[in-house]
């Protein structure tokens, strides 16, 4: 039983390098290199690295995004005058920032923003053929293409934040710049500009989702570690021939919370839960500016910001109407 | 061969924490906290009382001299000041007095001699005594035309100079350093780690755009819904928020201090200290546009900016890390003079 409550993968097997199964067409063609096996990494997932398999979308892919990297970087580093120890020291202030508001969406010069457009361009075009690829992927291994539909939620959020909602704002001033801290910077300006996003409801779904997602995980996890002894890792075997691992999972969950998943609704839980983290986070974020402006306000409008009683201090006044 | 790729991994994970772990900026536990308004709304005051000793000791206000004996003869009417513009209304022995103290506030070190010329105390030739002057009226200006910022406590010399010539606290319009230039792109004010704004990347000067008169500080939204009027920008909001993390590191407060964070906007949810604080941005503008610009021509090339512009003042140069400058501690009740408008 000691085996199964270690943090690390306690099973490693060591045998021939597994090449993957045949695909039709040829497919394995482009899988390359000798595959090599890691103990270490064994603790963690699988022990053996490689084959790999990249192909032209993976190849363009990469090539944008290493274009988009350099863009971004090269930028960062011209922004300190080319000091290599400046760029090392403050890397994590340095941005590319989106072109000014005054723009709108006309291509500004380079050196407004033009960087930015073009570094957004390569990066998204990195995206969408990584994309392409995880789909494709998934067909030629006759697989579903439940990665690539997860996989676009994230991509739907990404493009709000960068494209969609600056194009109905019509300027791309509205847009997140490059860099650690001014990404985070925008964040913070962006909610206090826009009243605060914690009055927007779709933010605070969004933030159900996640809290939500990584407690499922954790639930899951736990239970499927907790029932491996009783052959509950093999999970989807048990979906539709239900074994002593599953019924006692199940029951444990009855008994402590009335309720429970089965082998197969769990990963459906699972992925909705993933899935709607970003969609409703990316609904959120388009709706702010467009159509509400202040979520505070919006909040005290539709009633329900909580009112506090500041009887701490006599009633503050704006000065700014007093001088008038 | 398993192993040296197993090693090298934990050696870069291991490097890149313990670079972490280095590199940050860290403060022990304990921290003290004063609860500033209603219960659950996260309105509370976080002080490391280390830092915090550190600060006292460093903002202790000097003893007054004690008063003067009038001699009942005006400076005006004494043949032996001339050239006195300003002050000629004190009685001589009160004028002693002040420019005594003058001299302990700003130049202790330099003397009467930093301002004046020794042969001749009237003379004007040394820029200094014209910068002094003009800094009595500006002194003068805040006591009286300022009280909703100073209140009854008003200001001194000292309560900026704290003993140098220049200030240690001021600013100037900042370009930032060099930049690459060319096709390169734009910083657009901000992305470096800047001391002006609290060593964040907001923008790196948001003074010159909104410690000016009619500047637009305010940023949030004013109704729900999005009217035709455009609203400001996400970077004048960064401006904003760089100009109040300025103030937050000035005072030694957090943001609410004087706000509610979950609407940094609504008066109605503020503390009491926004108002003075409100009056505080317009006087400093004041100060600087009335009494700083005019002094552009008087001060050597050496004592301008790097864009050629005269020193400025901000919430810093008087408040040094203090809610209240010199911990609220009147010096200016001891010096009435400093108390009297000007013409």
């Amino acid at each position: 039983m000691i085996e199964y409550q270690n943090i690390f993968t306690r099973t490693q097997i060591h045998g021939p390098a597994d090449m993957g199964v045949p695909l039709p067409n040829g497919g394995n063609r482009e899988r390359v290199g000798k595959p090599i096996f890691v103990h270490l990494f064994g603790l963690l997932g699988d022990a053996q690295v490689g084959p790999i398999y990249l192909g032209w979308l993976g190849i363009l892919s990469i090539l944008c995004g290493v274009i988009a990297f350099e863009i971004i970087g090269l930028n960062m580093w011209a922004s300190v005058n080319w000091n290599p120890i400046q760029f090392v020291r403050q890397l994590f202030w340095l941005a590319l920032e989106p072109p000014p508001a005054k723009y709108g969406l006309h291509f500004p010069p380079m050196a407004e923003g033009g960087w930015w457009l073009l570094a957004g361009f390569f990066l998204t075009a990195s995206i969408i053929l990584w994309w392409v690829r995880t789909y494709r992927r998934a067909i030629a291994l006759g697989m579903g293409t439940h990665v690539a539909w997860a996989f676009a939620a994230a991509i739907w959020l990404y493009l709000v934040l960068g494209f969609i909602r600056p194009l109905l704002m019509g300027n791309f001033g509205e847009a997140v710049p490059f860099g650690i801290f001014p990404h985070l910077d925008w964040t913070a300006a962006f909610s206090i500009r826009y009243g605060n996003l914690f009055y927007n409801p779709f933010h605070m779904l969004s933030i159900a989702f996640l809290y939500g997602s990584a407690l499922l995980f954790a639930m899951h996890a736990a239970t499927i570690l907790a029932v491996s002894r009783l052959g509950g890792e093999r999970e989807i075997e048990q979906i539709v021939d239900r074994g002593t691992a599953s019924e006692r999972a199940a029951l444990f969950w009855r008994w402590t919370m009335g309720f429970n998943a089965t082998m197969e609704s769990i990963h459906r839980w699972a992925w909705w839960f993933a899935v709607l983290c970003p969609l409703a986070g990316g609904i959120g974020i388009l709706l702010t500016g467009t159509v509400v402006d202040n979520w505070y306000l919006w909040g005290i409008k539709h009633g329900f910001a909580p009112e506090y009683a500041y009887d701490m201090w006599a009633p503050v006044l704006d000065p700014a109407l007093a001088a008038k | 061969m398993n192993m040296k790729y197993g090693l090298a991994f934990i050696a870069v994970a291991a490097g890149a924490l313990l670079a972490m772990a280095t590199l940050m900026h860290w403060e022990r536990p304990p921290m003290a906290s004063t609860q500033l308004g209603p219960r659950g709304v996260g309105m509370v005051w976080t002080q490391n009382p280390r830092t915090e000793a550190i600060v006292k000791s460093k903002n202790i206000a000097p003893e007054s001299d004690p008063p003067a004996q009038l001699s009942g003869i005006k400076v005006k009417d004494s043949p032996d000041y001339q050239n006195v513009k300003v002050l000629g209304d004190l009685d001589v022995e009160e004028f002693n007095r002040l420019m005594g103290a003058i001299t302990n506030w700003v130049a202790p070190d330099e003397g009467c001699t930093y301002c004046h010329n020794p042969e001749n105390m009237a003379d004007d030739g040394l820029y200094t005594k014209v910068v002094a002057r003009r800094m009595l009226q500006m002194t003068r200006q805040i006591n009286t035309m300022w009280t909703p910022h100073v209140q009854q406590t008003g200001v001194t010399c000292y309560t900026c100079h704290r003993g140098n010539p220049v200030p240690a606290n001021l600013w100037f319009k900042n370009d930032g350093p060099p930049h690459a230039g060319g096709m390169s792109a734009s910083r657009q004010g901000e992305g470096l780690s800047s001391k002006s704004v609290g060593m964040t990347s907001l923008p790196y000067d948001p003074f010159t755009a909104l410690l000016a008169k009619g500047a637009q500080i305010r940023v949030d939204g004013t109704t729900a819904l999005p009217t035709d009027k455009p609203g400001a920008s996400i970077h004048d909001t960064e401006v904003t928020y760089g100009l109040m993390i300025h103030m937050s590191e000035a005072l030694g407060v957090n943001c609410t201090f004087c706000h509610n964070s979950r609407q940094f906007a609504s008066w109605s949810e503020s503390r009491p200290q926004r108002v003075p604080a409100w009056h505080g941005l317009r006087m400093v503008t004041d100060l600087n546009e009335t009494f700083m610009a005019s002094l552009q021509g008087t001060f050597p090339k050496n004592r301008l900016g790097p864009s050629g512009d005269v020193a400025k003042i901000n919430c810093a140069t008087c408040h040094q890390g203090v809610n209240k400058p010199l911990y609220g501690v009147s010096m200016a009740k001891d010096y009435p003079e400093l108390r009297v408008a000007n013409p």
